[in-house]
């Protein structure tokens, strides 16, 4: 089961030639600045958008392939379209919004609904079946858009910022349940995101899309240690740290401890933008900066006037400097070196 | 809310301008006579005839103009603007226009009529059908406008929601967008209604006055108006009775929902 697409398309000022690839049971997040056509390819993808060049196939079948004059309309393909603030049916219960596509597809009003009522359960949304999706929370909602995208039994999911509607307090725990609900599901899914904390926690390989092109790909952690433009550098190359608070202390799986200034105790995301890395020469510091770690460069990256320094240890990190810097203190591959981050300079996350 | 008072004494006035003329029939009206003029038998066919047609009228306007609403709403095609104003004419045209317009086109020897005549042996001017052929060309355009509206206000990704479920076009057509304009349908399908109920001109250009095949209830009150003046005015009152219930039966949030965006989910 795989999904294999060229997307080209013109729409506007965009122009997109895109190139994706996913096996089953794998998220992939289209990651991209505004305009940069990620929901277009989800579009296409959907079938609401024919490609004028290209091919699509999704599990071998043939979707969309202008050349041989094939096109399958949206309700005849496999997949399942999460919609950026979910765009339910108003005029319909919670229940009627799940029961619609298996209905929409000939089944009867007894089976739908059996079904629907199925999935509210599984979604812990059998409370609400008989509301209207007005009076849903945000959270609610997405549970709903996503039930109701499931229902149909999709062998392709997408879903375009899923959590783009949310408020900062709600997100972390929508994130954490979406997380939930996609593992349950075994097949393909694209989630178009422009958030990397959001491709972290549900996506097994980033794509990021800049005007209408792929210009990466890869796990996050390769794209984030190697970013090749600017805007990959800036919000995709972040440092991602998984780990639990207790007492302001966060300690990651290999032991690392990093003192962060407000959270609360439990499993964390933490972020530490790489130009807010210090590198010093050497074993021993003596600073106001209360986190630092020994470390050992294991790669540099020039891009531009701004150098990216991979250093491993136990708290393996991304660090950016100037050029001028690097020259400076003349650091080569393998040079130890002590990184210091301030605890202000962490940005936290429940994950 | 307050309203500030100048336009609060221009909004009475307005109130007082369309109230007049009713309060004029009302003071007129015969009303030791209206029993005989009401059960008189003119009255009562005019009145059957005119609520018959008007609703084939209505009927006819809905099943042709949903789609031509749809297609101007969401098919962009050259010359859509000059399709909808020709479709709309009939509006802004005086109906004795549109009456002769239709005798020369469907009439015995009009350009389509001769063969409607000569193939299927159908005539239409001077019937019942005629009837609902005139009032339809005028009252269609008050369904599309509103229709149409409504339709452009609706947010394309229910329909394509609905699409990636597995819904086919009718499909959706039926479960989301009806559902979702059916304020500004019932609001257009009244208008029309309204608009067919008290069509005059050219229903008695296209299709004559002929007690109980063609002769409406504004026909059979323009012309006792020669004959019977008093008979006029209680014909006339009962289209004013018949008409206003129909519209203050039509709740606010008709007209109000029709001009909000419809159906857009939280």
């Amino acid at each position: 089961m795989t999904l294999d697409a060229r997307i080209g398309l013109r729409l506007g000022a965009l122009d997109l030639d895109v190139e994706l690839h996913a096996e089953a049971g794998e998220v992939v997040a289209l990651l991209g600045p505004n305009g940069a056509g990620k929901s277009t390819v989800l579009r296409c993808l959907a079938g609401l958008a024919p490609v004028d060049s290209g091919r699509i196939s999704i599990d071998g079948v043939v979707v969309d392939d202008p050349a041989d004059d094939v096109f399958v309309e949206p309700e005849d393909r496999p997949t399942g379209f999460v919609f950026q603030d979910y765009v339910l049916f108003d005029h319909l219960s919670v229940l009627e919004n799940v029961a619609y596509g298996v209905r929409a597809r000939g089944a009867g009003r007894g089976r739908a609904r059996q079904s629907a009522n199925e999935w509210l359960e599984r979604f812990d949304l059998a409370d609400h079946a008989r509301r209207r999706p007005g009076a849903l929370s945000g959270g609610e909602a997405q549970r709903v858009a996503l039930a109701r995208a499931l229902a149909t039994n999709p062998r392709l999911l997408l879903l375009d910022e899923p959590l783009a509607a949310l408020d900062a307090g709600t997100r972390a725990t929508v994130r954490r349940d979406l997380r939930r609900h996609l593992e349950t599901f075994d097949g393909m899914r694209v989630v178009v995101t422009h958030d990397p904390v959001d491709a972290h926690a549900l996506a097994d390989r980033v794509v990021v899309l800049e005007t209408g092109r792929v210009v990466q790909a890869g796990t996050l952690a390769e794209v984030t240690s190697h970013p090749r433009t600017r805007y990959v550098a800036d919000l995709v190359g972040v440092n991602l740290i998984v780990g639990v608070v207790l007492d302001g202390v966060l300690t990651t799986p290999t032991g690392a401890r990093v003192v962060i200034a407000d959270a609360a105790d439990g499993s964390t995301l933490a972020t530490i933008r790489p130009h807010s890395v210090l590198l010093t020469r050497g074993d021993s510091v003596a600073s106001s900066v209360r986190n630092t770690w020994p470390g050992t460069i294991v790669d540099i990256d020039r891009l531009g006037e701004r150098v990216r320094l991979a250093i491993d240890g136990r708290l393996p990190l991304t660090a950016e400097i100037t050029a001028a810097a690097l020259d400076d203190l003349a650091l080569r591959a393998g040079d130890r070196v002590h990184a210091s981050v301030k605890a202000t300079d962490i940005e936290v996350a429940p994950a | 809310m307050r309203l500030p008072l100048p336009a609060l004494l221009l909004a009475g006035i307005a109130v007082a301008f369309f109230a007049l003329p009713l309060v004029g029939l009302l003071w007129r009206a015969p009303w030791s006579n209206a029993w005989v003029y009401l059960t008189d038998d003119t009255a009562l066919t005019a009145l059957r005839l005119s609520l018959v047609t008007s609703l084939c009228a209505t009927a006819l306007s809905i099943v042709f103009g949903v789609p031509l609403a749809w297609l101007l709403a969401r098919v962009d095609f050259p010359g859509r603007g000059a399709v909808r104003a020709l479709c709309l004419l009939s509006m802004v045209l005086p109906p004795v226009v549109g009456g002769v317009a239709l005798f020369f086109a469907l009439g015995r020897r009009g350009v389509v009529g001769q063969y409607l005549d000569d193939w299927f042996g159908v005539t239409l001017p001077f019937t019942t059908a005629g009837v609902v052929v005139a009032q339809t060309f005028v009252a269609m355009p008050f369904l599309v406008i509103t229709v149409e509206a409504a339709l452009r206000q609706l947010d394309p990704r229910l329909e394509e929601a609905s699409r990636t479920l597995g819904a086919s076009r009718w499909y959706t057509f039926r479960r989301v967008t009806l559902p979702a304009i059916r304020p500004a349908l019932v609001a257009g399908a009244v208008l029309a209604w309204a608009r067919a109920f008290g069509e005059f001109g050219a229903t008695i250009t296209f299709a004559g006055n002929f007690p109980g095949t063609t002769q409406t209830m504004p026909l059979a009150v323009f012309l006792s108006l020669e004959t019977n003046p008093e008979e006029a005015i209680v014909l006339a009152l009962v289209m004013i009775a018949v008409s206003f219930t129909v519209l203050a039966g039509l709740r606010d949030r008709w007209f109000g929902a029709a001009t909000q965006p419809a159906g857009v989910a939280s």
